[in-house]
Parts: structure tokens; sequence; C-alpha cells
């Protein structure tokens, strides 16, 4: 099983077409994260979702966000986060931050 | 625009947490859905997400969860040939006419 991102990696959530299925919410779309592992692999919902297989597989990550950097107006703890499922092809490098 | 299913961070009113009891159609709505993706391979899970996110927007924030439910797997089993409107049609006449369901 091999994916792009190791464990810690810092990475840039892109921005995608909502015309379609998709499953990476707005929210984190233009934000940076930090993988926190590789799930594995699994059909593409995307295509699936219209009747295709999914197929190939694509690499699947758990990815956490700092609530502060999803919300301009957070008022919560610094260190709140939200973790999101999120595959390979909406994912960048990005510059190491302190996420 | 995001679709509309994807409501994350969009203001919102109160939540109403109270429980419900399920309604009988519900079950069979739930049933047949899962009935369609599970035993027969009908459909998808991504394919019943899509139809309920395709569904019209005003539609969608009126409708319940079963409602969008019922309207995706008619919508997915006319694509699929399953069934045709005019058959659920005639059914939903034949059902008025005798006024009950079962």
């Amino acid at each position: 099983m091999t994916g792009r991102y190791a464990a810690g990696a810092t990475v840039q959530v892109r921005h995608g077409s909502m015309s379609g299925h998709y499953r990476t919410p707005a929210y984190v779309q233009g934000k940076i994260g930090s993988v926190v592992r590789l799930h594995g692999e699994f059909p593409n919902p995307e295509s699936r979702a219209y009747g295709a297989t999914g197929l190939p597989e694509q690499p699947l990550y758990m990815v956490r966000f700092r609530q502060h950097d999803l919300w301009g107006d957070y008022s919560g703890e610094s260190a709140d986060s939200v973790v999101i499922d999120l595959f390979e092809h909406w994912l960048a490098p990005a510059e190491e931050q302190d996420v | 625009m995001p679709r509309t299913h994807d409501l994350g961070g969009l203001p919102a009113g109160a939540i109403d947490q109270a429980e419900h009891a399920t309604e009988p159609w519900e079950r069979d709505v739930f049933a047949t859905v899962i009935t369609s993706i599970f035993d027969a391979g009908l459909i998808n899970l991504d394919e019943l997400r899509r139809a309920i996110e395709d569904i019209p927007r005003d539609d969608y924030a009126r409708l319940g969860y079963y409602e969008r439910w019922t309207i995706a797997l008619e919508t997915l089993l006319i694509q699929k040939g399953v069934v045709t409107l005019a058959e659920i049609e005639e059914k939903l006449r034949a059902i008025d006419a005798r006024g009950h369901v079962a």
C-alpha cells in the first residue's frame, strides 16, 4: 500500500469542481492540514457515484486541521482540531507550517 | 457554490435534537434502499448520495431524511431501467383508488 504522503506531511487541500459528487467539504478546500495516516486505497466515490467502478483505487488519508485555521472567528482552544478523510488527488504538498 | 448537502460552516439556527418515532414508511424506505444496494446490487452508496445531492436546493431543505432517500431511490431505479415512471404512477393511482396502502 503506497501513498504519496507520509504521516506528519503538511498538505494543502485543492479547490475542486463543485458540479459533481465530492466528499471534500468546502470548508477545508484551500486549507492546510497535517496527514495523520494513510487509511489505504479505496474506489473513487466521485466516479462511482455516476455508475463507474471507481477504479483504480485511490489513496485515502486522515488529515488533521486546526479549528483556528478553518474558522476565522473560532473562539475555542488553540489545540482544537478536526480530522477529515480525504483522497490523495485533493491534496498538494504544502510548505511546512505550524499545524 | 458548494453542493446542496455541503453545509459545514454555513449559518444555521438551533438544531432540534428531540428524538422522534420512526414511521412505518421510513422503515420500508430504509429496507428497500439497503436491499437495492447490498442484496440486489442495483445501486451503490455513492450513487445514492449523488442522487440525494441532486435534489433541488429548496426541496432538499424542505424534505425529511427518508423523503430524500425516497426521491433518490426513485431517480436511480428509473435511470437504471429497473422501474419506469409510468409504473410508479400507475401504482400510486391504484393506491389512491383503494384509499389505503396495504
